[in-house]
């Protein structure tokens, strides 16, 4: 599995979050029978036992500015196994690394300092404290940790204005609409400047325009602040438009882990192949997944398109060129070439037959 | 038995009650037949309570301690200094708060002397000019809940002034101020305790069961063992039996805190105590609010009762004026004690229901409106008092404290009336009381003292199969194995007669008036208002009318016990009408029913299940209310407990009695929570 993110980190960095084997099993004899497994968990005897696997062997690493997005129907595990690396339930075998060190070997003060200075979460139902203002609910987080009235409120005023709340910074939060609780939620989460930012399902509870707004602002936000996100959607759409890599549960195992393009292109399973059956490809392809080689080619349309561009974004100004269209990189060097059959056949063809570079 | 239990409820109930007869009709009552009556196998536990609480008391654990009078060490039992410094803390601070608001040298000796008391004539607290306190309850009232809230306040301040009972309704108000707080503080660390470990929830949950179904009675004796008579055997009384409701409540909000917001604060870096100040407790301000609210509805039902053992104030009067057959003045007590329980209760209320507001941005003025509003009442109301001193000359200064019967009275006027009704409708009502003593009240009396003790398990326990299986049998067995083993069986049957009368004819009144108010939203709305209302009034007001109108026998404690308990009936009924899901009556209109249709077809049915909470309510009222009745007296359960009050060596019966009670309450209980939740479930309305 390569590395491949937006900022193009290399592989050199150590991830920021990593799992490894990373169980949690449901049911009252778990924690004995792991004791007794010594490490190697057989499935079989674990259901047989009556017991339950919320998460099941999940392994993958999440590096620096990284955005994995977990995907999952309801059942499948995706919010526990947020839980599980949030610490915020028990995990009942395997390891857990944040930024090097063991999440599961910390002691509560530790924790609690990790959680004050690294870590930040966004709820489905927003959670927000029902007694505090937006202002001091985005100050609570800063509180908490010992900061003063007068400097975490000025640090939640300049949050406000992050989220765009301006002017609404004394409502309470029943006098909010749902969007403007979660871009509380945002802001509040953002208030520590934390490194690593969780997000469950953080869209789920909104109506379906206001949604698209806060994708939107979301990916705003990533683009300013460059944040290492577990994010945690049912919704493969909304997985598809924000991640870099998407990771597809089914019933606490990781179905497939790659990029969307290379989930849209080659799903690993039939369930995969479910979600992505429907998927319209120009809207998740960029041009680099389906670009050929120069190779012979030397007559090139005017026409250059960016390496990053989505295919439905150009597919209309290729087609009306006449000559192949060249693909470029960052550094504005050709490094691919579109052709009129390659658009064409994302377009209108089988899907099967779709050529791809994707890797 | 698999095939008994595959057969339909009717018939396994059919089958009980005929077995039921059969061993009624068949079983010869004789003193020495288990079947007819158990022996008393427990007739030993009272005195061996009695014993160990006197062994705790005056011989365990014996302590040095220093005498100043004897100027010596002598030993002392640990638990009766421990008693003893309890009591004289709760003395302190209930004394403390009946100075500020009525004056006095008390809290000044407590910490000089009466020497200095006398010696210096400055050395006397000021009492609170009754004007100060009225005028900072209208503005309490209007802060919390506006302009009606005010008005309630200033007629209740004005008609406890006006009618002379100042002095004891403060003196109950000061009794409420400390064991309310008190309360309050205690179910809030309990209930705490109990979400932290499920251990003690499962150890608190059937105490808190047992506490709040024991007749309000039987904590007395105990109470008075332990700390003796006066105003704070009173206090410790009233908080143990307001605690409970606050325990339920606390644990209840901190439950539904959503996970969520525990795990958003978790997350946000909060420690074990953030979590709880910062984001648990903050968080559930109503439902602990509700709590305060409940707690000090409990103090004021207590009001009366505690006073039996010794605290001050208007229920003490009202006790003694029912007593002395006074209806006029009891009435006029009365009425001062309902006014202050409302008034109490929209004050709380209010204080729950009222949210949160921003003040950062307003000015200081702004900001500390009322308390800067009370300050200038305060200064008013004093200077007003001072001159009070110039204009009343005779001694009795109406702006500062109106004394005891210094107000007018209507009391005579009661009487009179009274008298009036004695004379013109003696005939009448005496006619009713006999008949309904003659034609109903004997023959069901003697039906209940008539069954075998064998014939009542078969039946109860049979029901308790039927609704929840073997499990529901045993425990209800179990509660009536206890009775049954106690030497008051007979009396028990006597109070499960006269609470099942009066439950009969509640539940039929209330779920007649409920289903004809619910047709209509005003209606509704009318008798909701007049059973928040109703409620508020502690129970023993009910028995002041009806001593009026018939005297001291078994009909007046019933309609007492009919009037009070309608209440919860009337309520749920109401209330499980009207929150048959709209779909449904859509359904039902569109399917072409009528009224009357719909009511019998489709509301009654789904709303039955929450009727049925409300008869369990209504048990519950009822049972409460016959024990009270003993006051007028019965000869049941509660007599017996009135009895152990005025016994030196009454723990131990007045607490077994109590469990006697409480365990009628928590077999029905049991019984009806049962099949209400597994009915709900089936209809699919949880």
């Amino acid at each position: 599995m390569t590395n491949e993110t937006r900022n193009g980190t290399g592989a050199a960095d150590h991830p920021v979050i990593k799992c490894d084997s990373v169980y949690k099993i449901f049911g009252e004899n778990a924690e004995r029978m792991v004791r007794g497994s010594n490490g190697n968990i057989d499935v079989k005897a674990f259901q047989e036992a009556g017991c339950i696997f919320g998460v099941n062997d999940a392994s993958f690493e999440v590096h620096k500015g990284e955005m994995l997005v977990v995907m999952g129907l309801s059942g499948s595990g995706k919010s526990t196994l947020l839980r599980c690396i949030s610490r915020l339930t028990k995990t009942t075998a395997g390891r857990i690394y944040i930024d090097g060190e063991d999440l599961l070997a910390m002691k509560d003060k530790d924790l609690i300092e990790l959680r004050r200075n690294k870590m930040g979460m966004v709820f489905q139902s927003f959670a927000l404290l029902p007694h505090k203002t937006v202002l001091e609910n985005i100050a609570f987080p800063l509180q908490v940790k010992g900061i003063s009235t007068k400097d975490s409120i000025d640090r939640a005023a300049a949050m406000v204005e992050l989220v765009d709340l301006g002017g609404r910074e004394n409502y309470f939060p029943r006098q909010l609409s749902g969007g403007q609780q979660q871009r509380v939620g945002i802001a509040r989460s953002l208030a520590v400047e934390p490194d690593i930012w969780f997000l469950d399902e953080p869209f789920s509870a909104l109506d379906p325009l206001i949604r698209k707004e806060m994708q939107d602002e979301f990916l705003r936000l990533q683009e300013m602040l460059h944040k290492t996100i577990l994010f945690v959607t049912h919704d493969f759409d909304e997985a598809l438009r924000l991640a870099d890599r998407i990771a597809i549960m089914k019933d606490g195992i990781i179905e497939q882990i790659d990029t969307p393009a290379n989930i849209v292109l080659n799903p690993s399973t039939e369930y995969v192949a479910k979600f992505t059956n429907d998927v319209p490809r120009e809207k998740v392809l960029k041009c680099k997944n389906v670009m050929e080689q120069i190779g012979e080619v030397a007559d090139f349309s005017d026409l250059r398109v960016s390496h990053n561009a989505i295919i439905e974004t150009v597919a209309e100004a290729v087609l009306n060129e006449s000559k192949p269209v060249a693909v470029v990189n960052d550094n504005d060097e050709t490094i691919g070439v579109l052709k009129h059959k390659t658009i064409v056949h994302i377009l209108f063809g089988d899907i099967s037959a779709t050529p791809s570079n994707a890797n | 038995m698999t095939q008994f239990s595959r057969h339909s409820k009717l018939i396994q109930f059919s089958f009980f009650v005929a077995v039921f007869l059969i061993l009624s009709f068949t079983i010869e009552p004789s003193e020495n037949n288990l079947l007819w009556r158990l022996p008393a196998y427990l007739a030993g536990v009272p005195a061996i309570v009695n014993d160990s609480v006197e062994y705790m008391m005056f011989d365990w654990m014996p302590i040095e301690k220093y005498n100043e009078e004897i100027e010596d060490f002598e030993e002392t039992p640990l638990l009766k200094e421990i008693t003893r410094s309890i009591s004289g803390a709760i003395l302190f601070c209930i004394q403390l708060i009946r100075e500020i608001l009525l004056g006095g040298v008390k809290t000044i000796v407590a910490f000089t002397s009466w020497d200095y008391v006398q010696d210096n004539s400055w050395a006397h607290w000021p009492a609170l000019p009754w004007t100060v306190v009225s005028a900072a309850a209208i503005v309490l009232g209007y802060a919390l809940n506006g302009i009606w809230l005010a008005m309630l306040a200033c007629f209740a301040t004005i008609y406890i002034a006006v009618f002379g009972q100042w002095e004891p309704a403060m003196e109950t108000l000061s009794f409420v101020m400390v064991a309310a707080p008190l309360s309050v503080l205690l179910g809030l660390i309990f209930g705490v305790l109990a979400y932290k470990s499920q251990t003690l929830e499962a150890i608190l949950a059937p105490l808190l069961n047992i506490a709040q179904t024991m007749p309000h009675f039987s904590y007395l004796v105990p109470v008075t063992v332990f700390f003796g008579l006066g105003d704070h055997a009173g206090a410790i009384a009233t908080v143990i039996f307001a605690t409970p409701p606050m325990i339920r409540l606390t644990l209840l909000g901190l439950k539904s805190v959503s996970p969520e917001v525990i795990e958003a604060g978790i997350m946000n870096g909060c420690n074990k105590y953030q979590l709880l100040f910062r984001v648990l407790i903050p968080s559930e301000r109503h439902q602990i609010l509700i709590g305060v609210n409940q707690v000090i509805m409990q103090c004021l039902a207590m009001a009366v009762i505690a006073s039996f053992i010794g605290a001050k104030g208007l229920g003490f009067n009202l006790l003694l004026a029912l007593n002395q057959l006074r209806i006029g003045q009891a009435l006029e007590l009365g009425i001062c004690i309902v006014l202050i329980a409302v008034v109490l209760d929209k004050l709380s209320l209010g204080w729950a229901n009222k949210q949160i507001d921003y003040f950062a941005d307003l000015t200081f003025a702004q900001r500390h409106k009322y308390p800067l509003i009370l300050v200038a009442i305060l200064v008013v109301g004093t200077v007003l008092a001072y001159l009070g001193t110039f204009i009343f000359k005779d001694g009795i200064n109406y702006f500062y404290l109106i004394p005891h019967n210094q107000g007018i009275t209507t009391e005579n006027f009661w009487q009179s009336g009274v008298d009036w009704m004695v004379n013109n409708w003696y005939q009448g009502l005496q006619g009713f009381n006999k008949g309904l003593i003659i034609n109903v009240l004997v023959p069901m009396k003697n039906a209940y003292l008539g069954m075998p003790v064998s014939a009542t398990f078969f039946l109860v326990m049979g029901l308790g199969y039927i609704v929840g299986g073997a499990r529901s049998a045993l425990i209800v067995g179990g509660f009536l194995l206890f009775i049954a083993m106690t030497e008051w069986w007979d009396r028990a049957l006597i109070t499960a007669y006269m609470t099942t009368f009066g439950v009969i004819v509640s539940v039929i009144i209330g779920m007649v008036v409920g289903s004809l108010c619910a047709q209509n939203s005003l209606a509704t709305k009318a008798i909701l208002l007049v059973c928040d209302t109703f409620q508020t009034f502690p129970s023993f007001i009910y028995l002041i009318p009806v001593i009026m109108l018939f005297g001291v026998t078994d009909t007046s404690v019933l309609i007492a016990v009919i009037v009070y308990a309608t209440i919860p009936s009337t309520r749920y009924t109401v209330e499980g009408l009207r929150n048959v899901p709209r779909t449904l009556q859509d359904a039902g209109t569109m399917s072409g029913v009528n009224r009357m249709q719909r009511l019998v077809t489709i509301e009654l049915p789904l709303a039955f299940p929450h009727i049925v909470l409300g008869i369990n309510q209504t048990v519950v009222f009822a049972l409460f209310m016959v024990i009270i009745g003993a006051m007028i007296g019965t000869d049941d359960l509660g007599q017996l407990i009135l009895k152990a009050l005025s016994d030196k060596n009454g723990t131990g019966n007045g607490l077994m009695l109590g469990l006697c009670v409480a365990f009628i309450g928590l077999a029905v209980d049991h019984l009806i929570l049962r099949w209400s939740a597994d009915r709900k479930k089936a209809l699919g309305l949880l």
